[in-house]
């Protein structure tokens, strides 16, 4: 079982909302993947109206809702969203993003440590989206976030684990869970990040571009649980101290005269 | 959860059932999936890692090259003191010990700075014994400018102290604290610590978190091996290291590995750890944590000292005097413990060279920190 803040999830594949061609494809594919955390951008629901195709058919399913701030430029907007977001859904928990960059919406490191500390003072359970960044991630546990959330490769495009090396560091450095969030595109990079030792993982472009989400969601849900599974059995060896050459003069035999 | 209270949740027996039944498959998995992992730590610090000596040896070798190249940081303890308020049965400072007590003036201090400052070393560690009235934290306060001036970095292996008085002292330039817990083990703690403020386990065992919290730059731990056993000793040092690293992440850390040596009124050491087991020790803890500094003092003989550059070993102390004034006056007989690699710095110095590495003497610049 994951812990985050309070709440416990038996399912390490969190999902999100965007792109799908059809709320039914978009509820279908959410419990194919056994997903129990769902993110939802605030700019999309339609607040004047009181209803939506994101919010009804979610609240139906059943799953724990998390709002993000999709959309703020700066830390100044993400709170605003954030206390907007926990007014309206009655949910202090908030996937903080801040991208100011239109092209490659790369996370704000110095607005999200910024926003996180902020909200993380108002009481609000902050999951910060952020670049591999080891040192920002410590920066975000010491100002209370529930866990850091960095990226794989660029949001939506589908890479896979570019980060892999940064990925590692923050997974051993961290005391709070590590989602790896952003640029898995496929199963087999959600497992390689369950099997780094990431907490979870979040996946939508994967899902919601596939020409057929419901079975893709299905292949995710698999795909994360073996990978933790081959995480908690302990990864074997890759290489062996047994091919390495020896120094003409061993170093210990000073130790036998 | 301070790290008191996560030893407290940690068996000793089962440690050690486990440190003592692990087999040679373990020891070969640890050896490649060593890095922060203290199932792998207490592998390596098995006695069935024994066999696997030399292949440590050149794993730590390779490591060590990798992160510290062929530099040895070069040191020099400086002896403010030998008053103490303790009675602990290992050490010539105990206060029951019949012994010339002193501790330095400043211009004892200044006399002893220019002898060592005019061997080349620009980093140094004041030590001296535990005694709160006479040399507690005004002295200290009052010693710590003088030193500054002279020394880029400054190091202090003194009693512990409270979180703010450590912030005094950083104030003032302090860049690291050496605190050796001595034994992990409370019984055998309350054993050898008799009378005096360093009976008090608990307050040791946090010390390096009110330390860490003040500032600094580095933090030393260390064991006294040889009061207890020391492969279970050294794991838990393992643990502490790795609390540490958790949650002050901002500090570098240092290990000292002192075997128990003669002294005035001392006792022998309970388990005796040999050459091997001190080189299957710090190769351990050099799979274990690449950045790990690890220092070795004079206590060891020239030659064995020699033949551990390159396994570990980062920071060395040579030509040493383990007394208070005793560079200005050898041989006046107050020393804490006896020194066993009795060479001066040049010579130590020239057998370094000779085996290839190279030595460091500044690798500090005061002025860039605490500018705030």
């Amino acid at each position: 079982m994951l812990t985050l803040a309070d709440t416990q999830f038996s399912s390490r594949l969190f999902t999100g909302t965007g792109k799908f061609s059809s709320s039914k494809t978009m509820v279908g594919a959410i419990e194919a993947s056994g997903s129990q955390l769902v993110t939802m951008a605030m700019k999309r629901l339609d607040l004047k109206a009181g209803t939506d195709d994101i919010l009804a058919p979610l609240k139906a399913s059943g799953v724990k809702l998390l709002p993000n701030t999709s959309g703020a430029r700066n830390a100044q907007e993400a709170v605003f969203v954030a206390e907007l977001s926990r007014e309206v859904l009655g949910t202090p928990w908030i996937k903080l993003e801040i991208h100011p960059d239109p092209k490659y919406l790369m996370p704000d490191p110095i607005e999200t440590l910024k926003a996180a500390k902020m909200l993380c003072d108002k009481g609000f359970v902050v999951l910060p989206y952020v670049h591999a960044d080891p040192v920002l991630c410590r920066h975000l546990e010491e100002v209370g976030c529930a866990a850091v959330m960095p990226l794989g490769s660029p949001i939506g495009s589908n890479q896979g684990l570019a980060t892999q090396t940064f990925l590692k560091i923050i997974i051993e450095q961290a005391n709070i869970p590590v989602i790896v969030d952003a640029g898995i595109g496929a199963p087999s990079h959600a497992m390689q990040a369950m099997e780094m030792g990431a907490s979870a993982v979040l996946v939508n472009t994967a899902i919601a571009s596939s020409r057929d989400p419901v079975a893709m969601a299905r292949c995710f849900k698999s795909a994360v649980a073996a990978g933790r599974d081959a995480y908690l059995a302990g990864l074997g060896i890759t290489s062996s101290v047994a091919q390495q050459t020896s120094p003409q003069m061993p170093l210990t035999a000073f130790l036998e005269s | 959860m301070s790290f008191y209270d996560e030893l407290k949740l940690l068996s000793r027996e089962q440690l050690k059932l486990a440190l003592y039944s692990i087999g040679p498959a373990e020891v070969e998995r640890a050896l490649v999936n060593s890095e922060g992992d203290l199932s792998s730590l207490m592998a390596l610090l098995s006695p069935a890692a024994e066999p696997y000596i030399e292949e440590m040896a050149i794993r730590a070798a390779e490591i060590t090259r990798q992160r510290f190249g062929t530099n040895i940081g070069m040191y020099l303890p400086l002896y403010l003191s030998n008053l103490c308020a303790n009675d602990c049965d290992y050490c010539g400072f105990s206060m029951s010990n019949k012994l010339k007590r002193k501790f330095l003036t400043a211009d004892e201090l200044q006399q002893e700075m220019n002898i060592i400052k005019g061997q080349g070393f620009d980093s140094i560690l004041l030590v001296s014994g535990e005694h709160e009235s006479k040399v507690g934290i005004d002295y200290f306060c009052s010693m710590l400018p003088l030193v500054k001036k002279q020394f880029s970095y400054v190091a202090m292996e003194v009693q512990p102290l409270e979180e703010d008085e450590y912030r005094r002292l950083v104030n003032l330039g302090l860049d690291a604290v050496m605190l050796y817990q001595e034994t992990y083990n409370p019984t055998t703690y309350q054993k050898h610590h008799t009378w005096g403020k360093k009976q008090d386990y608990r307050y040791r065992v946090e010390s390096p978190e009110r330390i860490a919290r003040s500032g600094v730059d580095k933090i030393g731990l260390g064991v006294l091996l040889g009061l207890d056993d020391w492969r279970l000793d050294a794991l838990l040092l393992g643990h502490h290291l790795s609390y540490l690293e958790r949650h002050y992440w901002r500090c570098r850390y240092s290990l000292s590995l002192p075997r128990l040596r003669p002294c005035t009124g001392g006792i022998s050491p309970q388990t005796v750890l040999t050459d091997k087991g001190l080189v299957q020790l710090i190769c351990a803890f050099r799979l274990f944590n690449q950045q790990l500094e690890i220092s070795l003092s004079t206590r060891e003989s020239a030659s064995f000292r020699d033949n551990l550059y390159g396994l570990g070993v980062t920071h060395i102390s040579a030509g040493s005097s383990t007394e208070p004034g005793g560079y200005s006056n050898p041989k006046s007989q107050l020393d804490q413990f006896e020194i066993n690699d009795d060479r001066s710095s040049a010579e130590t110095v020239n057998a370094m060279l000779a085996k290839g590495f190279t030595p460091v003497w500044k690798d500090w610049q005061s002025e860039w920190v605490n500018l705030a």
